[in-house]
């Protein structure tokens, strides 16, 4: 079974895909107008105590969603490595956040309100939505001035379970128990300040309380798969693939790739530092091959046409890193097909190596370097137009992740 | 509206029956709201691997304008040439689908719940006006901050508090900060 997130452009067409947003979008707007956002006094209450309905909405709708993503995480239905995870842009984040707060409490909305409504005839809404449309001008006319800014205190996708050092089960657990929390003070406020009575609220909260946290504590004990668990469920399939050589590929379609303007390269040599500086394709990153997981976040950070290529003498520890990588679910990554040695065979024309050299496939260097040449060897950086190579195109450039971007990220 | 309303009075009158000829029922309870909603953006993660989101989507239709009238200035500005640049079609993004969605589900909503009525919310100190101005001048700080911060409360808050984001999180407690920190000072405008 495929795990979630679907590839859904693949199933439907681009256009089908989008079809599948608008009906998600449907219930979104439907969702926050029967929850009363549509009315900017609603919202604006909740700065003043008086009707904590936006904390209660946002956070229970946070818990929820996170209790059962990480669940079906759990169990497998879901892969959370492939869940778009907003990047961590720290200041820029912080800053952007205080300016919407005064936005907000000034405006009386959020952008995602003020179109509901507007779309309930509401003229604040209206307004509120122009306003937001001219902000977003401002933005991208002047974003130009303080750009450094914009792409400072970058930290990828960096999760909470990451900043604690904890399980993600533990963390979902405290976000649930922190949530209630709030929700229980959040009634209190409303009673001294808003006057109204929590004894008055529907009884079945407790019960739909109490139900959160005995899930959220069953998502702890089940645990999330390692990459091991991973492995174990894409085993045979990926073992078929390497053995029908259906991921090594030819240095010929590596070279074309990186001269590729759609698609983005990545090289990681898994080699060890010595034989790195002998050689080493240009812009190839030196990863010795037990920090290859140490790199998965940020090779998940990259963007979605990023093709990973890793590479040893031969393929023995190139192997061995592609399955680290699969099994962590890093998208589209392939072996150099040879390895470097057979990479220097084919662009290095005063390569001297030994068929007999070539026939024993031990993953060291087979060629002799008096220097320690790094990528200023001429076969590290070979020009594409020199050679002729034919070879049958391997790589495939699936985006198995949802959109780049949240609904607002860029 | 009024023109036209003297043009063809029947229609308009048929038209208003429609929509506005419903019995205005109550929000729901905020926890089922909330508990909905979170379907909603598991749903979401579920089937696309991202979440939710408006701003992104007005982003692009801003763009699309800007297209439209100055395209040289679209494909010389780093930031705008990425949603629009070339022959990039800025509607070739799901977030628009999602914000069509949006208005969609919002507007038959409010029609079922009898909620479609043109109006202005206000507090009762300020003027109507008062209130276009200041939700113009809030709306202006949303859609920036929205942009700066890579996210609005849906895309960011929602979406990526959900996922554990710490990013996100951040975002949050700054969203809350900024708007607490000033309302004791712009208290008149709501109460």
């Amino acid at each position: 079974m495929t795990p979630f997130p679907l590839p859904l452009a693949q199933h439907l067409g681009q256009w089908g895909a989008y079809g599948v947003y608008l009906l998600i979008g449907v219930f979104f707007g439907a969702v926050l107008e029967i929850a009363g956002f549509g009315n900017s006094r609603k919202l604006a209450a909740q700065f003043y105590f008086k009707d904590l309905t936006v904390l209660k909405v946002m956070f229970t709708a946070i818990v929820v969603a996170m209790v059962l993503i990480f669940g079906a995480s759990a169990v497998g239905l879901l892969d959370y490595n492939l869940v778009w995870v907003n990047p961590t842009y720290l200041w820029p984040g912080i800053a952007g956040g205080l300016v919407m707060g005064v936005g907000f409490i000034v405006g009386g909305f959020c952008p995602g309100t003020s179109i509901v409504s507007a779309a309930t005839g509401k003229l604040d809404g209206l307004f509120f939505v122009l306003g937001a449309l001219t902000g977003i001008l401002a933005f991208g006319e002047t974003v130009g001035l303080y750009e450094d800014f914009w792409y400072s205190s970058y930290l990828g996708r960096f999760t909470l379970p990451d900043l604690f050092n904890a399980e993600a089960g533990v963390v979902v657990l405290g976000v649930v128990l922190m949530a209630l929390f709030m929700f229980w003070g959040g009634e209190q406020l409303e009673r001294i300040f808003g006057g109204s009575n929590p004894k008055a609220a529907p009884k079945w909260r407790y019960a739909a309380a109490a139900g959160t946290v005995v899930l959220a504590y069953g998502v702890l004990a089940v645990g999330q798969p390692t990459a091991a668990d991973h492995w174990a469920r894409i085993a045979d399939e990926k073992e078929a693939e390497l053995a029908e050589r259906q991921v090594q590929v030819h240095p010929g379609e590596v070279l074309d790739l990186t001269y590729d303007s759609a698609i983005r390269v990545e090289l990681l040599d898994v080699r060890s530092e010595t034989d790195y500086n002998y050689f080493h394709i240009i812009d190839a990153q030196h990863v010795p091959l037990t920090e290859v997981p140490d790199v998965v976040p940020d090779l998940q950070a990259k963007p979605d046409n990023t093709v990973f290529v890793v590479m040893s003498n031969d393929e023995q520890a190139a192997t061995e890193a592609w399955k680290t990588l699969i099994s962590h679910s890093v998208p589209n990554t392939y072996i150099l097909g040879g390895g470097v040695n057979t990479w220097i065979e084919t662009f290095d024309d005063q390569s001297v190596r030994t068929a007999e050299a070539a026939s024993v496939a031990d993953d060291t260097l087979d060629h002799p370097f008096e220097f320690a040449l790094g990528s200023r060897h001429p076969a590290a950086k070979p020009d594409p137009h020199a050679y002729e190579l034919e070879y049958e195109p391997k790589v495939e450039l699936q985006i198995q992740r949802g959109p780049i971007g949240s609904g607002c990220g860029s | 509206m009024a023109t036209y309303a003297k043009a063809r009075p029947a229609a308009r009158r048929s038209l208003s029956r429609i929509l506005a000829r419903r019995e205005t029922k109550e929000y729901v309870n905020p926890y089922l709201a909330g508990i909905l909603l979170g379907i909603v953006l598991f749903s979401a993660f579920f089937l696309t691997g991202g979440g939710l989101g408006a701003s992104g989507g007005m982003n692009n239709l801003v763009v699309l304008a800007q297209d439209t009238v100055a395209p040289n200035h679209v494909d010389r500005t780093a930031y705008l040439l990425g949603i629009a640049g070339g022959n990039k079609n800025p509607l070739d993004s799901w977030t628009v689908w999602l914000l069509f969605g949006v208005i969609i589900g919002g507007f038959v909503s409010g029609w079922l719940n009898g909620r479609l009525k043109i109006e202005t919310n206000k507090g009762p100190q300020i003027s109507t006006r008062t209130r276009w101005g200041l939700a113009f001048f809030g709306g202006a700080l949303m859609g920036y901050g929205a942009r700066l911060a890579r996210g609005c409360t849906s895309g960011q808050a929602l979406s990526g508090g959900a996922v554990l984001s710490v990013g996100s999180w951040v975002f949050m407690f700054a969203v809350f900060g900024g708007a607490y920190g000033v309302a004791y000072f712009v208290r008149k405008f709501w109460n």
